[in-house]
């Protein structure tokens, strides 16, 4: 099966919308690999919210469970998604417009 | 919409083929339109410069030069971060309309991404991945 560039980065984006997923991101890439009540301890987000969100970001491929201590899933960041958005972004960003209407006032002058 | 895998441009030029060729392939040219400043080793695998006065710097590989008709070079994704080895292609097409020029731009290549990194993005085979923590900490920050 082809890989959908497009829907990947489609949960990429869902995924960093809200605030709360940066926040639990921005704790995984801070502080390192975490569980659901590591997270929760440190973020003022329920322990419930947290597994929700983790949730979300698993599905999206932008973090992976992993067996720790006491039966805990731990929770690694994953950064291969995130840069198949920011391809996708990259693409949309480049600006032929303004430098081809430059090329063409340069020529008229 | 599908991925934007290539960006496509076409515009008339009320000037004719070896003019236009002239701005797009010389250092006076990039560097007066495109750049602030330009270098130029106009041959295929030459190097090619852009500077803007903001201090952003463009690197260019010079890849087809078939004058007056066909200039291509291959320079840096924009947006990824500097040491991405991960490149786009960019070909000017001239094709004399009258006495003027249609200039065509087609950048391609957004979609690529070595093999390793597709299959680490796209199955569950994900153990050995080295997370690129600093380059997601800055597109958080940017987010």
């Amino acid at each position: 099966m082809p890989p959908d560039i497009e829907a990947i980065a489609e949960q990429v984006f869902v995924a960093l919308a809200d605030p709360s997923r940066r926040a639990i991101l921005a704790a995984l890439a801070s502080g390192g690999p975490a569980t659901a009540t590591d997270l929760a301890g440190r973020l003022p987000i329920t322990r419930q919210a947290v597994a929700k969100h983790l949730a979300l970001l698993a599905e999206a491929g932008l973090v992976t469970g992993e067996p720790g201590e006491r039966r805990r899933v731990r929770y690694r960041l994953r950064s291969a998604p995130m840069q198949v958005a920011q391809q996708f972004l990259a693409a949309l960003a480049r600006d032929w417009d303004g430098p081809l209407d430059a090329l063409r006032d340069h020529l008229s002058r | 919409m599908g991925f934007p895998d290539r960006i496509e441009r076409v515009v008339e030029i009320a000037h004719p083929p070896a003019r236009v060729w002239a701005a797009l392939t010389t250092a006076e040219g990039l560097g007066t339109w495109f750049g602030n400043q330009a270098t130029i080793d106009l041959r295929p695998g030459g190097s090619a410069e852009m500077t803007w006065t903001g201090g952003h710097t463009a690197d260019m590989r010079i890849e087809r030069v078939d004058e007056p008709t066909v200039f291509g070079f291959t320079w840096h994704i924009y947006g990824l971060p500097d040491d991405d080895p991960r490149r786009t292609y960019v070909e000017f097409t001239l094709e004399p309309v009258g006495a003027g020029t249609r200039l065509t731009v087609i950048e391609s290549g957004f979609a690529q991404l070595p093999e390793d990194a597709y299959r680490e993005a796209y199955d569950g085979n994900t153990r050995g991945w080295a997370s690129e923590l600093g380059e997601l900490a800055g597109y958080l920050d940017a987010a």
